[in-house]
């Protein structure tokens, strides 16, 4: 199970994240989870919404390039060493881990998303070590 | 001030009349021969109705056609041969770069003749087969470090057959083996006095007493900076491939413009847009004759440098006239750290890698080094949601222009249509450079 998350290339100017968030507000969509990655020339925003289809042509539409990837969601108890868990179980089956980043949903959970290099070994090493993964509508 | 020491007195002080039968002779008959054995320039020849009958002077040099880069292009590589091969002894070739790579072609005579031109501009710089020359320039297909260790073994100098890079151990050269004139360009020279001082080395410690630097522009401030670092007196010398290599002009004491061998190369100022030839004092752009060159003998090429003539007296006592630094270019080419750089190169790459033709070129000197920026629209299929996939891009695309340049470029994506598209001629290059006074 994964979730879909659309990525942004946001130059670094002064504004270029307020005008990119505005437009995605101005068309009605709620973000649920982002992170931004940077680099001295520019900066990518990962965001999760709840239709990332119709978000993905939009941004698209306003002149943004954009790429929607697999990504998996997972639920993580509010207690010492759950991170550190997951990772292991990911590590042990040789999956490797490009960047991850928290968010909490609306059920009052904390959720982990982990962009890995193999989807589908790691979700089922995680299924394997009784870790859940969330699917789109888990987190809405 | 000593004697004044010339390489070949009588031609460095020929009389004007005396020079333009010289190069009268010299020119009717270098006519007859590239009419001979240039087939190329013969077709240019006649499809302009001249002959080499019509050239009985050097005031007729004016009826021949023009060569340019791109005759230069479409002949290669044996078009403009002006000999047969088993006569010719030795290559250069230009930056060599797709679509405009120059290669030239020397007899034993043009090598003589090339070295007899940097053994006059060493000796315009103060040396004497008592110094230690020291050629920083790269040796290879490149004219600089080839056509000053000529020059500088004729004159009778120790020649240090350097090359360039390796700064640490250029200086330990430079002191145990007491250089005393210092021939590279004049970035090199720079970078070379910012590492002395960070190693703590004061230029009075070293035998560096004069400089000779070119093949790229550069400024009074960074001749004075040179200077200083070095503790020396810096020379200027201009050459090009086309027509042989550097020593076609060189520098006296004066320091107040380039003589050109007129002996062996020929100039004249024309209007770049009608090809008229300008008085003399006119800007305009340089085109070069060569009067005896056999390998390749160019008539009339168009250098695209823009800049001044004059035959102004000379406190050197040299007669040869004298030609301004380059003051800009008639095309769009780019010399960046000694290297020509044309920005349809760069579009080529960008192209074969799969990006948009839209991109911008800056170039800066920062310390006295050549920067080069290179801003590339990123396309929509390029993009990745990892920082790493990115930068991979950005280092292959720099790697791909620098297999192409010659010189590493510093490459950023930026988002589709950011950069400005202009009505008509795109602005491609933003030359921050401040190297025209």
């Amino acid at each position: 199970m994964s979730v879909k998350q659309i990525s942004v290339f946001i130059e670094n100017k002064k504004g270029a994240l307020a005008t990119c968030t505005r437009y995605i507000a101005d068309n009605g969509i709620n973000i649920r989870a982002l992170s931004i990655a940077d680099t001295q020339d520019f900066g990518i925003l990962r965001i999760i919404c709840d239709d990332p289809k119709q978000t993905d042509s939009i941004l698209k539409k306003g002149g943004y390039i954009t790429t929607v990837t697999d990504v998996l969601a997972t639920e993580i108890a509010d207690k010492p060493g759950s991170m550190a868990t997951i990772l292991e179980v990911l590590a042990d089956a040789h999956v490797i881990v490009e960047y991850t980043y928290a968010f909490l949903a609306p059920d009052g959970h904390a959720y982990m998303i982990f962009r890995v290099d193999d989807n589908a070994v790691a979700s089922a090493a995680l299924a394997g070590a009784g870790i859940k993964t969330a699917n789109q509508e888990d987190l809405f | 001030m000593t004697e004044k020491r010339y390489f070949q007195k009588e031609i460095e002080t020929m009389p004007r009349e005396e020079m333009k039968k010289l190069q009268s002779e010299k020119l009717v008959k270098q006519v007859k021969r590239v009419y001979e054995n240039v087939k190329y320039y013969r077709d240019l020849m006649d499809a302009k109705g001249v002959t080499p009958d019509d050239i009985k002077s050097i005031d007729d040099l004016h009826k021949l056609p023009f060569l340019t880069k791109s005759d230069l292009r479409d002949a290669y590589p044996y078009g403009l041969l002006g000999t047969d091969l088993k006569n010719c002894v030795r290559i250069h070739s230009t930056s060599g770069t797709t679509g405009r790579r120059v290669v030239a072609y020397y007899t034993q005579h043009d090598i003589d003749l090339w070295e007899d031109c940097c053994a006059r501009a060493l000796t315009a710089a103060g040396a004497t087969n008592e110094d230690v020359c020291h050629i920083a320039y790269g040796y290879g297909l490149f004219t600089g470090g080839f056509g000053l260790n000529g020059g500088s073994q004729k004159l009778g100098c120790l020649t240090l057959p350097m090359s360039s890079g390796s700064t640490d151990r250029q200086i330990q050269f430079m002191q145990d083996l007491h250089s005393t004139v210092l021939c590279c360009t004049p970035s090199y020279a720079a970078y070379i006095g910012e590492t002395l001082k960070e190693m703590g080395i004061s230029p009075d410690s070293l035998d560096l007493k004069a400089g000779i630097f070119g093949a790229e522009p550069w400024t009074e401030e960074m001749r004075r900076d040179i200077e200083k670092s070095l503790g020396i007196k810096a020379f200027d010398i201009y050459g090009l491939t086309e027509t042989t290599g550097p020593g076609v002009a060189f520098e006296c004491e004066a320091q107040k413009g380039m003589h050109i061998n007129e002996d062996h190369f020929y100039a004249e100022i024309i209007d770049p847009e009608t090809g008229e030839v300008l008085p003399e004092g006119s800007k305009g752009e340089l085109v070069f004759t060569n009067l005896d060159k056999e390998g390749f003998p160019l008539l009339r090429y168009r250098t695209r440098d823009i800049c001044v003539l004059s035959h102004a007296e000379c406190s050197c006592g040299r007669t040869l006239i004298k030609m301004s630094k380059p003051m800009g270019r008639s095309d769009d080419m780019l010399i960046i750290r000694g290297v020509n750089v044309f920005p349809s190169q760069i579009e080529t790459v960008l192209i074969k890698e799969g990006y948009s033709p839209n991109y911008l070129i800056e170039v800066d000197r920062v310390k006295n080094n050549d920067t080069l920026d290179v801003y590339v629209e990123l396309n929509p299929e390029q993009f990745s949601d990892t920082v790493r996939d990115l930068a991979i891009k950005e280092r292959a695309l720099a790697e791909a222009i620098k297999t192409m340049l010659g010189i590493n470029p510093k490459v950023h994506l930026v988002a589709p249509k950011t950069i400005q598209r202009s009505e008509g001629k795109a602005v491609r290059v933003i030359d921050k450079r401040k190297l025209h006074d």
